[in-house]
């Protein structure tokens, strides 16, 4: 069955640099160094990267995070968690424009 | 297919049929390796005493279980032991199986003990609570036996998935007895090692940032101490390579491991170091080898040369590309 996401493309992902050489080299020497081991640990940087690639819900970023974040010695319960931290996020900035529905319709209401 | 009638041969020729994995001594050639030769001299005597086990673990390469019966005789130990004694082999390395389950375990380590071997046994924890070897924690810490104990993660959940419901906690519990007996304690000289390994078809963590997790958890939740922590890469070999090949893991863990090959580790793979001897005397280069019966030659222990078995070819196989992918992995844990 075609879908618009094949597991096989993301072998694919250094093709975006035909076009664009250098900002490609620079991405990648930026992506790298961003996962180096830092002020955080490598265990934490898999974490975060798993939240993430939920909230924007990219399956290529899902699948690698989640073998990076076991990699790196999380276990399900601690990558579970994670992801409802993103959630939660996601949560509270609907719920937070909220207020701008009201301000909207308190100013429009009697 | 099922796995109980494969042959060692079958498993190596699955291993070597997968596409796009560039054969294991074709690629430390590359990295100008080739060929692998062990050290000399052997510094460690693994010796493989047999493969009953109280437990049934999902990733054990030896497939062991309570089904199995095979189990080394004492004369077999007495070869072993006159080896270590005749050319100066440091370490006994008793592993199985469960060796608490071979009869002549004691026998084996008081003969040791008796040469001022430095003898070491890898145990689960989990059968040392079962009445008959309960004495054992007691006798290993009087002859000052190291321990190297199985405990795949610092959770409940995640251990007993892969162990059997309940092994966690009989660990802990163990563990616990281990620390009364004086192992780990500051100061002390009988060592207790924990052994970390995957849960699945991926890698293991770097050890130092793993140990520090399991140092948090032991110490805050149960008050357990230890002296290492050892992460082993599962193997595919065994009921390991049974599971990755049902669950459709086989090439996607392959490439893993070949895509995480790293040549700083080559040199430092245990097998360099060591013999493995099977529960019938045969030898290997490792235990890996030992379940797919790639054997050394000569090839029984009773037929021991050291001028033969030094500076040896190890056999090779794309198994081996377990010991050499990220920072390694041995029977002591990462290598680099």
């Amino acid at each position: 069955m075609e879908t618009y996401y094949d597991p096989a493309d993301l072998a694919k992902f250094s093709t975006i640099g035909e076009e664009a050489p250098e900002l490609w080299q620079q991405f990648m020497a930026y992506y790298g160094a961003v996962f180096q081991e830092g002020a955080l640990s490598a265990r934490e940087k898999a974490l975060i990267a798993l939240a993430v690639a939920h909230t924007v819900q990219c399956p290529y970023c899902i699948e690698a995070y989640t073998q990076e974040a076991l990699e790196k010695g999380s276990n399900q319960a601690q990558m579970t968690e994670a992801i409802h931290v993103a959630a939660a996020i996601r949560a509270g900035a609907t719920l937070v424009h909220g207020v701008q529905m009201k301000n909207t319709a308190n100013r429009l209401a009697f | 297919m099922n796995a109980s009638v494969d042959t060692g041969s079958d498993r190596v020729s699955c291993l070597d049929a997968l596409t796009g994995i560039q054969p294991f001594a074709e690629k430390i050639r590359e990295a100008g390796c080739r060929p692998l030769k062990s050290n000399d001299p052997i510094r460690t005597l693994q010796v493989n005493i047999g493969k009953a086990c109280n437990l049934r673990c999902r990733h054990c390469h030896v497939e062991a279980g309570a089904h199995r019966t095979e189990s080394m005789s004492v004369d077999t130990m007495s070869c072993c032991l006159q080896v270590l004694a005749d050319n100066e082999i440091p370490t006994l390395d008793i592993t199985g199986g469960a060796p608490e389950l071979n009869p002549n375990l004691l026998w084996l380590i008081n003969g040791a003990r008796s040469l001022g071997l430095h003898a070491m046994v890898r145990t689960n924890l989990a059968v040392l609570e079962i009445p008959e070897y309960a004495y054992l924690p007691e006798f290993y810490a009087d002859c000052g036996v190291e321990i190297n104990a199985s405990l795949p993660y610092y959770s409940e959940k995640d251990t007993d998935r892969q162990r059997g419901p309940g092994v966690f906690t009989a660990s802990i519990r163990m563990l616990s007895r281990l620390n009364k007996l004086g192992y780990a304690q500051a100061g002390g000289s009988l060592k207790l090692n924990l052994v970390y390994n995957p849960g699945g078809a991926y890698l293991p963590p770097a050890q130092q940032a793993v140990e520090a997790d399991y140092r948090r958890v032991l110490l805050g939740q149960f008050g357990i101490r230890f002296n290492s922590l050892f992460t082993i890469t599962n193997s595919p070999v065994g009921r390991f390579l049974t599971f990755l090949r049902d669950s459709g893991n086989l090439q996607r863990y392959m490439e893993r491991l070949a895509s995480a090959f790293n040549p700083a580790t080559v040199n430092r793979v245990m097998c360099r170091d060591m013999l493995s001897v099977g529960w019938d005397g045969r030898l290997y280069d490792c235990d890996f080898n030992q379940m797919l019966g790639l054997q050394c030659l000569p090839a029984h222990i009773a037929e021991f040369s050291r001028v033969a078995l030094q500076e040896r070819e190890i056999v090779l196989g794309n198994h081996c590309y377990a010991c050499t992918a990220g920072a390694g992995s041995s029977c002591g844990g990462a290598v680099v």
